[in-house]
């Protein structure tokens, strides 16, 4: 069972809203390489996995990436608070704001909602963990096209650079995540 | 109870957790290691105190820590949700 902790993994705090930028990063919501298909895939493959370690490797990373949802819905929730329907209109998120307004929705950055066809659980233990390693490659670019987009200077989402052994923006807050 | 406190207490709550977290991870592949389950208990047994503080300080920020500090009404919904940014 899930307990809960009320706190984010990582605290957000964005002053400066955005829309465009919302639109951007909730692909990591529901988008195909985004932290719900993350969660459920761990969750899932973990049932069938004949060995404890990784049956305990899929449960905590699994449940890792529940807490990175919250981040990345907390992110576009304070990116989108508060906006006029002008701003709405100006930056772009009119398409989103008919449908949903500014309530969270999984889907990806392109409108396409979130889909269990994009990840797999086959019950067979090295067909599934080769998916979990394609997933945190296509994670970590997912992360890497972000910062090309929507990373800027002077980013609420920034903070300092950090050194680590996988790829990481040293410019914005999505260095700070990479996928389980 | 200050708000700085409180901020200060919770930065803590984060550290800890993330460090207890991490070697959590590293753990699930290394059951053994007599080191990583040291640290594993220190980062552990710092973030329960400190979970127990904040309830009785400023309000439970886990079910489990609400009885230290129940009072004559239910904090756990009352009090800000952390996508909040209400002490700002």
């Amino acid at each position: 069972m899930f307990n809960y902790e009320k706190r984010l993994q990582y605290p957000v705090r964005i002053h400066r809203t955005d829309a465009k930028m919302a639109k951007a990063i909730i692909t990591q919501f529901g988008g195909p390489d985004g932290e719900t298909g993350a969660s459920l895939r761990y969750l899932s493959q973990r049932f069938a996995m004949p060995y404890r370690e990784v049956m305990g490797i899929l449960t905590d990373i699994g449940t890792e990436e529940l807490n990175h949802i919250e981040m990345i819905c907390t992110i576009v929730h304070q990116l989108t608070r508060n906006l006029t329907v002008e701003q709405i209109k100006e930056q772009g998120f009119a398409d989103y704001y008919v449908d949903h307004t500014t309530g969270l929705w999984p889907q990806a950055s392109s409108g396409v909602p979130f889909s269990a066809a994009t990840f797999q659980s086959t019950g067979d233990p090295i067909t599934d963990l080769m998916e979990d390693l394609a997933a945190d490659g296509a994670g970590i670019r997912t992360t890497k096209t972000l910062c090309q987009t929507v990373c800027r200077p002077r980013s609420p989402l920034r903070t300092p650079p950090q050194k680590h052994l996988t790829w990481r923006c040293s410019q914005c807050f999505f260095g700070n995540l990479t996928s389980g | 109870m200050s708000q700085m406190e409180r901020k200060n207490l919770l930065f803590y709550i984060d550290a800890v957790s993330f460090a207890a977290l991490d070697i959590s991870l590293y753990l699930d592949s290394h059951p053994e290691d007599e080191e990583a389950l040291h640290y594993f208990r220190h980062y552990s047994q710092a973030k329960q105190q400190a979970l127990h503080e904040y309830a009785l300080r400023f309000g439970p920020l886990t079910l489990d820590s609400v009885s230290a500090n129940c009072g004559d009404f239910w904090k756990w919904a009352k009090q800000p949700w952390p996508w909040e940014m209400e002490d700002c």
